[in-house]
């Protein structure tokens, strides 16, 4: 019935020629993450199409977009977590501080130390609380001695915001504890590696609005020292910890701009339409 | 909700509550038969079996007497007439007794293991030489029956084993207290006999246990390298498939192919010895590496995956994902599977046939290439002997093998409780 579909494309917002083009201004005026037409496919699926973005150095970009816009899939791209994820396909060209992070020789090991993730659902391992923070530095060998080590866990915790409430009880295992200060373990654990960029993916949908409140105060500090990558659903919460959005829309990068831009003076339809709540 | 609705739903509701109490009931009665047949079989066993940790002994006073055992001056360990020690003891009891025919049958009140008992002795201490010594020696298995009941003394004499001059001897030792029944001890010490009072489960134990170690020290690596290979490592393809599948289908094989196999390849390709608990071990590692790996793929699928994420995340190796954070916590499954496969292995029969391990062996093995029986192959050897002696021991023998398959699941629940991950 070519008649329905052409009908069906006219009324929906997903018409190719409307989300085609990424509106707004990509660039960064101090990149340090520069992709370019990157498209991911998961098998036949096409997850992500020609997305080119920017993302400053010490900048938090906040990506926001309606669920299955692959939002997780193109963070994942940036440390190369899709290569565990067999149907994915990656192609397109990215580099970290210049270097080309997508080609074969490159140690997603290597590119994992630098590029650090906080997921969604709070993960520690089932270790005790000192060994989950411990775990990176260990395995990069980043202390030559256990004092070093300790130094490393407890800095690490202390930028965390944690290391007040878990001071004496850095045995007891990771998993007892809240889910809030799971997540900022998770965090300490990422910084332990002291890593360039910090990827998080929606890292508050599953805590409490204290928690959420925590883990953006935690951002604000971090974003001194590293660049953030950050996935949220929240309007508020990328309007209050980034300085720039991009609004992915079915695998298409929609907009970029200033927060502020887009948050009061959307340019694409899409964007205004997602923000406003009347698609998400 | 109108009124209608609410009367159709508690029409309803007394049929779905008849149902379930149906339900209910066959539940219980199904599991009622079962624990009723678990009890049968436990009450007939241990009522059958028990009687075989205890034996008739028969006190004498022995004379090591120099001219029999060491007519030359020294003990002649290799062809001196033991026995005669122990008859000439028994025939000071009754010296009435005369001519060859009465004699014979006063002798075969004792076990053939009589003499092997006074050699020991003397082997052990050479100052009995010359001295006289009370001793208790093993009776004969007619008289260890007949004192266990399972003779019976009142039919006629052509139809027992035991004749009327011998029950009158026996009821004259137990009068003077000469005839008890002490622990068997042999039981736990000896190989297979031809003589029921004389066999043991000494050998087949040590036969199995090889066979179980051989099993394990190939089974578990193997199993287990195989399982985190195909979890983790290896691509998702059709070849895959193809593997999963028929590590299935192999664990459904029945054994003795598993048996035919080992006869084909271990011992007339390999020309490994037969009957030996180096080819058992082989053949039952075979049998159990199929549990073992389907165990160990479920215990390495039920580790979730935001951990192998997070350690991914973190820069750690596929191999570092594996060994620090997969396999320690995979572990418990893993081993409870080992068990559970080794449980079964441990119970195994017919593929040991297929091998030779189910000739008559005497001697305890001494190492992996010995001529050994296992357990349950001892069990079929006894349940398969005429003699009435043989019939309490095959059911002692499943006693004791069933007590170790308990231990072994015990230890597997017990492992699987310790070290169970919480969430
Ligand atoms: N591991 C995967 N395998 C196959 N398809 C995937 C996988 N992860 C995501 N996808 C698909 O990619 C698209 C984008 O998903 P995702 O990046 O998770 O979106 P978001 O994070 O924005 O909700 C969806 O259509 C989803 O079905
Ligand atoms: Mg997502």
């Amino acid at each position: 019935m070519p008649d329905r579909m052409a009908k069906a494309n006219v009324t929906l917002p997903e018409q190719p020629s409307e989300i085609g083009k990424t509106v707004g201004n990509i660039r960064s005026a101090n990149p340090y993450i520069v992709a370019e037409n990157v498209n991911v496919y998961y098998g036949d699926n096409h997850a992500i199409r020609n997305v080119s973005l920017e993302i400053g150095t010490k900048e938090v970009i906040a990506l926001i977009g309606p669920s299955g816009c692959g939002k997780s899939t193109f963070l994942r791209c940036l440390n190369r977590m899709n290569d565990s994820i067999e149907s994915a396909r990656v192609t397109g060209h990215i580099t970290l501080a210049g270097t080309d992070i997508c080609s074969k020789e490159l140690d997603p090991v290597a590119l994992r130390a630098r590029v650090g993730i906080v997921f969604q659902k709070p993960n520690p391992f089932p270790k005790s609380i000192y060994d989950n923070v411990a775990y990176g530095p260990r395995i990069h060998g980043l202390a030559a001695n256990r004092a070093e080590l300790d130094n490393i866990v407890h800095t690490s915790l202390e930028r965390a915001g944690l290391l007040k409430e878990v001071i004496d009880r850095l045995d007891e295992p990771g998993t007892g504890l809240s889910g809030g200060q799971q997540q900022r373990l998770c965090i300490a654990r990422t910084i332990a590696v002291d890593p360039e960029v910090i990827l998080m993916d929606e890292p508050c949908s599953a805590l409490d609005p204290i928690a959420t409140a925590r883990i953006e105060d935690l951002m604000y500090e971090l974003a001194e020292d590293y660049s953030i990558v950050i996935v949220t659903h929240s309007m508020q919460q990328a309007a209050r910890v980034s300085q720039r959005v991009a609004y992915f829309h079915l695998g298409s990068l929609v907009e970029v701009d200033e927060t502020n831009k887009i948050f009061t003076n959307p340019r694409h339809r899409l964007t205004e339409d997602y923000i406003t709540g009347r698609i998400g | 909700m109108s009124e209608s609705t609410r009367k159709k739903v508690s029409a309803g509701l007394a049929r779905r509550r008849r149902k379930e109490r149906v339900f209910r009931m066959t539940g219980l009665l199904a599991t009622t038969v079962g624990i009723v047949f678990l009890v049968v079989f436990f009450v007939d066993l241990i009522g059958k079996g028990s009687s075989a940790f205890r034996q008739t002994f028969v006190n004498l006073e022995v004379n090591f007497d120099a001219a029999i055992v060491a007519p030359d001056g020294s003990v002649d360990l290799q062809y001196a007439d033991f026995d005669a020690l122990a008859r000439n003891a028994l025939r000071g009891l009754f010296p009435e007794v005369s001519g060859r025919g009465p004699l014979r049958e006063l002798n075969q009140l004792l076990s053939v293991g009589a003499g092997y008992q006074l050699r020991d002795m003397l082997v052990e201490n050479p100052d009995l030489l010359g001295m006289t010594q009370s001793v208790w020696l093993p009776a004969s298995s007619n008289v260890d029956m007949l004192q266990k009941g399972n003779i019976d003394a009142s039919i006629d004499a052509s139809l027992r084993t035991i004749s009327d001059a011998q029950l009158a001897w026996i009821d004259a030792l137990q009068r003077t207290g000469r005839l008890e029944l002490h622990w068997n001890r042999a039981f736990f010490t000896n190989g297979d006999s031809r003589e029921p009072e004389l066999a043991g489960i000494r050998g087949a134990l040590v036969g199995s246990f090889y066979m179980l170690l051989v099993t394990l020290v190939l089974a578990l690596p193997i199993g287990v390298a195989a399982a985190i290979y195909l979890e983790e490592f290896a691509p998702r393809n059709r070849w895959s498939d193809l593997i999963e599948v028929n590590i299935n289908n192999l664990a459904a094989v029945p054994s003795i192919v598993f048996g035919l196999l080992g006869l084909a390849v271990f011992i007339n390709w390999a020309a490994l010895p037969r009957s030996a608990p180096l080819v058992g071990g082989l053949v039952l590692s075979l049998l159990t590496l199929p549990v073992i790996i389907i165990a160990s793929r479920a215990a390495i699928k039920a580790v979730p995956p935001s951990i192998r994420n997070a350690a991914l995340g973190l820069g750690a190796s596929r191999m570092q994902v594996v060994f620090h954070h997969v396999m320690p916590l995979s572990l418990p499954g893993m081993l409870t599977g080992a068990i559970i496969g080794m449980s079964r292995a441990l119970g195994e029969s017919a593929p040991l046939l297929m091998i030779g391990m189910v000739a008559f062996i005497v001697d305890v093995p001494a190492g992996l290439s010995d001529p050994a029986t296992a357990l349950p192959v001892q069990i079929y050897l006894w349940a398969d002997s005429p003699e009435r002696a043989f019939a309490e021991r095959t059911s002692a023998a499943i006693m004791v093998l069933l007590g170790f398959l308990m231990l072994m699941n015990l230890v597997a629940v017990v492992l699987r409780k310790r070290m169970e991950q919480k969430w």
